[in-house]
C-alpha cells in the first residue's frame, strides 16, 4: 500500500514536470455586442452584495486586458504600466525587509476574498499556488516562473530588492496585463505582509535561499 | 478522509495525469495497471458511487410531484418528450418554448415549474447536496446524463441565440476580474500548468483536454463524497477566482458550458465519472 502510494505520487510528480509549456495562438471569432455580455453578468449576481458586485466591475487595466486577451500594444502597454506605477506605495520607514517566518505564511496560504470565506479571513498571497520558491516544497504551481534561490541568485542587491518589492506591489507595473495579482494596490496584502513574503525572496536565512 | 478515500484521489488524479501525458510511453508498472482498474471502476455501478445517484435520478424522473401531480416524463429535452437517450450530449440548446437557450438544470427547473407545477425553491436550496441532504438537481442530472454515455458531444449552433451564446461564454471566459484579476483563461489557457500539484486543463484550444474533461461531467467527487455537475464545478471555479458567487443555473453559467462545449466537440460521454 505504502510504496503503490509511493508510484502514485511519483507519477504526478512526473506528470507535472514533463508537461511543459507550448504557446498556442488565440483563435478569431466573431465579435460579440458587449452591453450583452455585461447584462449576463449582472445576470448572475443579482443576489450578492453592492461590495461584492463592484468586484465584477473591470478597471481600466482589467478592460484593456480582457479586450486584448492579454496581448496589447507598446503604447497600451506603456499606458497601463504608467497608470500601475503611480498606485505603488514604498514602505514609509524606507524598510523592505520584514520577516522571512511570516512571509512563509504569506506565501502559503491561499484564503480570502473568496465568496466562501468567514467575514475577518486573513488573506495570504499564495504565491505557492504559482511559484516554486523553497526547493524543499514539492506542492507548488506553475503558472509562474520558479523563484527558488531568488535573493541568492540577486546577491540580495537592494536595488533588486526594490525592484521585487514593486513587483509584489503591483505586477503591472513592470508587466502590463501581467497574470500575477497586483497584491499591494488591489489591497489583498497590507505592506507589512509584502514585506514579510519579500524577506522570504531575500533573507538568507530564507528556505528559498538554501540549497 | 479515510485512508482508502486518499488512496482513490490519489489514484483519480494519477489517473488524469496519465490520461493527460497522452501518447508518452506506457511501462506496464503497477501504477499503469492500477488506473486502468480505476477505469474499469468508472463504468462498474457496483463500484462507481455515482450510479447511486443516477439510480434517484431514475427514481425522481418517473415520481408525480407538484400541484400537477404528474412526472417529468413529458419533459422535452430537446429530442422530444421523454426521450433521454442522447439528449445531454446536445445541451445548452436553445429551447422555442421558453424562447432561451437552456443546459440540462434550467430546463429541468422550467419543466418543473411548468409541467409539474413545482415550487422550485426547495429544490434550489437543495442544488448542492451535502451531509443528510440529497439533492434532486444532481440525482436528476446524473440519471438523465448517463443516458447519454458513448455519445460524442455535440455543441449545437443551428440557432442564433446559440451562436450568441457561445460567443458570449468565451468573452466570459477571457474576462479579467475581481481582486485578484483572474479570468477563466489565467488557470486554463496554457496546456501542462498547474497550480500547487492540480493540472490545469487547457479550454483556450479544441480538442483532448477540454473532450476528457466535458466529457466527464458529472462525476463523483471522492473528496466531497457527492456527485458533482459542471454546475458546482463552474460555481467552485468562481470562488478560486475571487468572483462573487454566480446564481445557480443562471445564463453565465450555460454561456460558460456552450463554449466549453464547442472546444470539446466530439469528446465522448462516459459518466458519472470519478474524480480526486
Ligand atoms: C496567479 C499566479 C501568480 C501568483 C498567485 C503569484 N504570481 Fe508572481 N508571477 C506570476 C507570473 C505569471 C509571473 C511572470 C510574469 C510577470 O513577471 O509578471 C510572475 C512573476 C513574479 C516575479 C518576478 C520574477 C522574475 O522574473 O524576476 C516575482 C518576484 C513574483 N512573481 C513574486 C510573487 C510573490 C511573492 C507572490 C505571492 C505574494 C506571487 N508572485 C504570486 C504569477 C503569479
Ligand atoms: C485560480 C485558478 C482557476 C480559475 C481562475 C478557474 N479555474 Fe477552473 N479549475 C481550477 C482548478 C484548480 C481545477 C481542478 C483541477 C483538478 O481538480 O485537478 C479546475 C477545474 C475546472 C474544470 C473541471 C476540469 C476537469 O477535468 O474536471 C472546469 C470545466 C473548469 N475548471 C472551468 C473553469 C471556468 C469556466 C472558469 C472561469 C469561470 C475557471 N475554471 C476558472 C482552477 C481555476
Amino acid at each position: 500500500m505504502v510504496s503503490f502510494s509511493s508510484k502514485l505520487i511519483r507519477t504526478l510528480l512526473v506528470c507535472g514536470i514533463a508537461l511543459t509549456v507550448t504557446s498556442v495562438d488565440a483563435q478569431d471569432r466573431p465579435p460579440v455586442d458587449p452591453a450583452k455580455v455585461d447584462a449576463l453578468i449582472d445576470g448572475m449576481f443579482t443576489r450578492v452584495s453592492p461590495e461584492w458586485r463592484a468586484r465584477a466591475v473591470l478597471d481600466d487595466t482589467q478592460r484593456t486586458c480582457t479586450d486584448r486577451r492579454n496581448q496589447v500594444s507598446g503604447a497600451e502597454a506603456e499606458a497601463i504600466q504608467a497608470r500601475e506605477r503611480a498606485s505603488v506605495v514604498l514602505p514609509p520607514d524606507g524598510n523592505f525587509l520584514g520577516d522571512w517566518r511570516k512571509g512563509f505564511q504569506v506565501a502559503n496560504n491561499g484564503r480570502g476574498f473568496q465568496f466562501s470565506d468567514p467575514a475577518g479571513t486573513v488573506a495570504g498571497g499564495n504565491c505557492y499556488a504559482c511559484h516554486q520558491m523553497s526547493p524543499k516544497e514539492v506542492s507548488f504551481g506553475t503558472l509562474g516562473p520558479s523563484l527558488a534561490g531568488y535573493g541568492r541568485e540577486r546577491n540580495y542587491d537592494p536595488e533588486l530588492i526594490r525592484d521585487a518589492y514593486i513587483k509584489i506591489f503591483n505586477a503591472q507595473a513592470a508587466v502590463a496585463c501581467s497574470n500575477m495579482p497586483r497584491f499591494g494596490s488591489s489591497k489583498v496584502l497590507t505592506i507589512e505582509q509584502i514585506k514579510d513574503v519579500l524577506a522570504y525572496l531575500f533573507d538568507r536565512q530564507s528556505p528559498v535561499n538554501q540549497p | 478522509m479515510n485512508r482508502m478515500g486518499r488512496l482513490i484521489a490519489l489514484v483519480v488524479a494519477a489517473a488524469t495525469c496519465a490520461g493527460l501525458m497522452g501518447a508518452m510511453a506506457q511501462t506496464q508498472d503497477e501504477s499503469e495497471r492500477e488506473i486502468e482498474r480505476y477505469r474499469a471502476m468508472i463504468n462498474d455501478p457496483m463500484a462507481n458511487p455515482g450510479y447511486l445517484a443516477v439510480d434517484r435520478g431514475e427514481v425522481l424522473w418517473a415520481q408525480a410531484r407538484g400541484t400537477k401531480a404528474v412526472s417529468l416524463e413529458a419533459c422535452d429535452l430537446g429530442e422530444g418528450p421523454g426521450k433521454l437517450e442522447g439528449a445531454y450530449a446536445k445541451l445548452p440548446r436553445y429551447f422555442a418554448d421558453a424562447d432561451r437557450v437552456m443546459d440540462l438544470e434550467q430546463r429541468l427547473l422550467w419543466c418543473m415549474e411548468k409541467i409539474q407545477g413545482l415550487d422550485t425553491a426547495d429544490v434550489i436550496r437543495r442544488r448542492f447536496s451535502g451531509p443528510g441532504r440529497a439533492s434532486d438537481m444532481e440525482d436528476l442530472v446524473a440519471f438523465i446524463a448517463n443516458k447519454s454515455n458513448g455519445t460524442p458531444i455535440q455543441p449545437q449552433n443551428a440557432h442564433p441565440r446559440e451562436r450568441e451564446m457561445t460567443a458570449m461564454g468565451e468573452a466570459l471566459f477571457y474576462r479579467r476580474a475581481g481582486v485578484l484579476d483572474f479570468s477563466c483563461a489565467t488557470c486554463h489557457a496554457e496546456p501542462g500548468k498547474r497550480i500547487r500539484l492540480q493540472g490545469l486543463p487547457d479550454f483556450s484550444t479544441p480538442g483532448k483536454q477540454a473532450q476528457e474533461t466535458m466529457g466527464s461531467w458529472p462525476t463523483y467527487r471522492v473528496s466531497q463524497s457527492a456527485l458533482r455537475t459542471m454546475q458546482h464545478r463552474l460555481w467552485d471555479c468562481f470562488r478560486q477566482q475571487r468572483w462573487p458567487e454566480p446564481a445557480y443555473a443562471s445564463d453565465g453559467l450555460t454561456a460558460l458550458q456552450m463554449f466549453l462545449n464547442v472546444q470539446a466537440a466530439g469528446g465522448e460521454i462516459t459518466v458519472p465519472s470519478i474524480k480526486r
